[in-house]
């Protein structure tokens, strides 16, 4: 039997980077087939092939049997292809009806009618058995509703494959089970489903197979039925051995020592929109990992203890003190500092030179009378630039003309002159090439060995492993387990990472535990 | 989370009647224009009540006939707003119509109707190079019409010969706006060709293809790229559109100045901006409306004009009409969080 859609030996690279290697997958006539990997395993790039943002380097896709190379996402949309990003193609100031049909407006005599566009809309909703009004504004709709929108465009194209890429990351439970309603409502013999979700409990409930990839290549498709979530997680992180160092027990056990000072101490720390009863403490000289998938709720932590997000604390003491830090700038002042994860856009100033951009948040300690003193801080950024084995020419050298991991050695640098001894790193190694990574570990070490308290939020596993000396793993918004650097395997924080806290106990403990 | 009709039975289902959504949905569209309806009434009633000379049929036809040039422009700014841009180059392109009308007419000694045509061509003309520049050479819109306004300008008074175009050789063209269509009204033919714009431009904002993607492309550009419009050739004809209510504006100026002046102009774009942003339309993009900003033109004359009558000194005019602005805006940003939260 011919499968509804095949992806055979696929590939893709960009410059320095494999993002897919010999891809394969399957889609049966009438199933749901779900795609689990881990954060860049490689899943939004295989969907950016199918809807024909990028072109295959290699490899062939296959839509009933026929070959088929989608040039763009209007193309792939004419073959029956649809996808639905987790960042929505909508328009908010149109009406739903406006946005379904975009580019397909009902006419007569060459004036759009709005009658009979909403008529088609109500016609569609009623044969999915949705119930939307067709005049609100995409704008006014919950998340939920607006991911329903997505579905209902989808649909009207006369769409046989649905691509859906982390449909339920902001829905509830209720509007989960509405979707996968709606998904078994789309599933006829001639229709199938790709399911992009990292809830492997819903995997359960919607998949009726499995396919695993990892660092960009097949890993394995498993029956649905016959797999336990622990199996399917195990496939996920697969064996990686190799270059998986972890800090020595002697410094982690320093580290975690329970007679150093707590320096932050965070408790009920909850958000309007995601984080709920967040606590954790953080010691002098430790390094703790923050761990979790996308969206766990990782940078809100980050950035409501800093000031930069509303959030409320039931508390939030630094240095033992109870603190309220309204912004960033006060956080600075309690030796607080956030590296954010987009350093191009909120970290630095490309166009400056380095000794501007390390002296920054310093000016102030250098400008007495509000005249700034230009030698003392070009000292600064020397000192600095030394301390941290920055490789530019000068300090008058633009940001923008450093590498990377130099970039990212700045934004510590200017950190540092600020006297902070609380910093919290958000991905410090993204973009960062391997040999720079390793100069960065060396740092983030040196900075806990000489005292600094450091967060550290990664992605990355074996990063999380070889740096933490404790771990904590999110989930939606919750912290779902601590885990001490010698009990921690990329299984056991995988499992944290995809447990569900609403629902918890009765599907997810289960299975997990099994 | 009634969403879907399951065939499980459910507790007592709550489905909002369509009838009952649609009007919810309509009123809280038009609540903006009814704000601003409400601002222009309240002040008409205010200077009435300050000077009942405010209120003579010669003053309101006064009022109307001044809206007209800055109206027109701004229902051409209007489009171009709601896409997320900004046009400098109206008040200085009006001129140049003008100018082209003057050549036209006087110049080429061509009929009335010819003019009118190549007026509203020019503007034409300026709209496309705007758009060009905007949407294939991506220039930013400030920076392009900022340039075309220069342009515009020099090519006004390069063509003109840096002197007034007078139109005493054409019969009957000041009559195209100071005329009465009907003996006996005092509400000249300028009036009724602007109302007759706009309801033209609100057609076509509302029932075109053209319409529906300004708002589309305003609301998010990338999301309608991906939606398969051609938002590079939508964008150019929604310029070419906006650069035609330009040019008509041009031919309605030299018509009711009888010449056509080459130095004037510059200011204009401002208050045509001023007036869409009165009428509650987003510089952000995506939201917007003919009604709001023919209203928003009205309430800048019915201030200037006001103002006048009820003997407040010029210079504190702009003052007045700066805070008009500042106020219209804030409480439309009051509104929007309001509804968002």
């Amino acid at each position: 039997m011919t499968a509804l859609l095949s992806v055979h030996g696929v590939g893709k690279s960009f410059p320095g980077v494999r993002a897919l290697h010999n891809m394969q997958l399957e889609l049966r006539h009438g199933e749901v087939l779900a795609l689990v990997g881990e954060n860049g395993a490689g899943k939004s790039t295989l969907m950016k092939l199918l809807s024909g943002i990028y072109t295959p380097d290699q490899g062939t896709f296959k839509l009933n049997g026929q070959p088929f190379v989608p040039d763009n996402p209007k193309h792939a949309q004419e073959l029956g292809i649809s996808i639905i990003h987790q960042e929505f193609n909508l328009m908010p100031d149109l009406t739903i009806a406006h946005n379904i049909f975009i580019g397909r407006e009902p006419r007569r005599f060459g004036l759009l009618t709005e009658r009979e566009l909403n008529r088609k809309a109500l016609a569609l909703f009623d044969r999915i058995n949705l119930r939307l009004n067709p005049r609100e504004k995409v704008g006014n709709l919950t998340v939920a509703k607006q991911q329903m929108v997505e579905i209902a465009k989808a649909l009207s194209h006369e769409s046989k494959v649905i691509i859906m890429d982390e449909p339920t990351a902001a829905l509830n439970d209720a509007e989960v089970a509405t979707l996968h309603h709606l998904i078994r409502g789309f599933i006829s013999p001639d229709t199938g489903v790709i399911y992009i979700s990292h809830r492997m409990d819903e995997l359960k409930q919607i998949s009726q197979r499995i396919t695993v990839i990892r660092d960009g290549e097949y890993v394995d498709t498993v029956d649905t039925a016959q797999t336990s979530m622990k199996e399917v997680i195990s496939l996920m992180v697969g064996r990686r051995i190799s270059g998986e160092q972890r800090p020595s027990p002697a410094t982690v056990e320093a580290a975690t020592e329970a007679s150093s000072d707590v320096v932050l101490s965070v408790k009920g720390l909850s958000t309007k929109t995601l984080l709920k009863d967040v606590g954790f403490e953080l010691r002098r000289g430790e390094i703790l990992g923050f761990a979790g998938l996308m969206g766990a709720g990782r940078t809100e932590v980050a950035r409501a203890i800093v000031g930069a997000d509303n959030a409320s604390f039931s508390e939030l003491k630094v240095h033992g003190a109870s603190v309220a830090v309204p912004n960033p700038a006060a956080a600075a002042k309690f030796g607080i500092g956030y590296l954010s994860e987009d350093r191009k856009h909120l970290g630095l100033m490309l166009e400056r030179d380095v000794k501007e951009n390390i002296t920054l948040s310093s000016l102030a300690k250098n400008a007495p009378g509000g005249i700034i003193n230009d030698k003392a801080l070009r000292r600064t950024a020397e000192v600095f630039s030394q301390k941290l084995r920055i490789k530019t020419p000068s300090v008058h050298q633009l940001a923008r003309n450093l590498s990377g991991g130099n970039q990212q050695k700045i934004v510590i640098a200017k950190w540092l002159v600020k006297d902070c001894d609380i910093l919290i790193f958000d991905e410090p190694t993204r973009g960062i090439d391997v040999g720079a990574k390793e100069e960065i570990y060396k740092l983030l070490d040196e900075l806990a060995a000489s005292g600094k308290a450091i967060i550290m939020i990664s992605s990355e596993l074996p990063e999380i492993l070889r740096m933490s000396h404790r771990i904590a793993v999110m989930c939606e918004g919750r912290i779902t387990g601590f885990l001490g650097n010698a009990e921690a395997t990329q299984e056991n924080i995988m499992e944290l990472a995809t447990r569900r806290p609403s629902v918890t106990a009765p599907v997810t403990a289960g299975e997990m535990t099994a | 989370m009634s969403l879907i009709d399951t065939p499980t039975p459910r507790t007592k289902a709550v489905q909002p009647s369509p009838g009952d959504g649609t009007l919810s949905v309509r009123l809280r569209s038009s609540l903006q224009q009814l704000l601003a309806f409400g601002s222009l009434i309240v002040l008409v009633v205010l200077f009435g009540s300050l000077n009942p000379r405010f209120l003579v049929p010669s003053n309101l036809s006064d009022i109307l006939l001044s809206t007209v040039v800055i109206g027109l422009l701004a229902l051409g700014a209007t489009f171009v707003i709601i896409t997320g841009g900004i046009d400098l180059s109206v008040g200085t392109g009006m001129s140049l119509c003008s100018v082209m009308t003057g050549v036209v007419l006087t110049y080429l000694g061509m009929p009335l109707w010819a003019g009118v045509i190549g007026g509203v061509l020019m503007g034409a003309l300026i709209g496309a190079v705007n758009g060009f520049l905007i949407s294939v050479l991506k220039i930013p819109p400030f920076i392009a019409t900022l340039a075309t306004m220069l342009v515009a300008q020099g090519m006004a008074l390069v063509v003109s010969g840096t002197k007034p175009i007078y139109f005493t050789s054409t019969e009957g063209f000041a009559n195209l706006a100071l005329g009465k269509p009907i003996s006996g009204l005092v509400v000249p033919n300028a009036v009724f060709i602007f109302f007759g714009a706009a309801v033209l431009a609100g057609l076509v904002l509302s029932k075109t293809l053209l319409g529906r993607y300004t708002f589309s492309i305003g609301s998010n550009e990338e999301a309608t790229a991906l939606s398969g419009i051609n938002v590079r050739k939508w964008k150019l004809w929604i310029y070419i559109a906006a650069g035609a209510f330009t040019g008509l504006a041009g031919v309605m100026i030299a018509a009711r100045l009888n010449s056509a002046q080459p130095g004037q102009g510059t200011g204009y774009e401002l208050q045509a901006i001023a007036a869409v942003v009165i009428g509650g339309t987003s510089l952000a993009g995506g939201k917007g409306s003919i009604v709001g900003t023919v209203i928003g033109a009205l309430i800048m004359s019915v201030l200037t004009n006001g103002l006048r009558v009820i003997s407040v000194p010029q210079e504190w005019q702009n003052v007045a009409i700066g805070v008009v602005i500042l106020v219209a805006v804030y409480l439309d940003m009051l509104r929007r969080k309001e509804r968002t939260t």
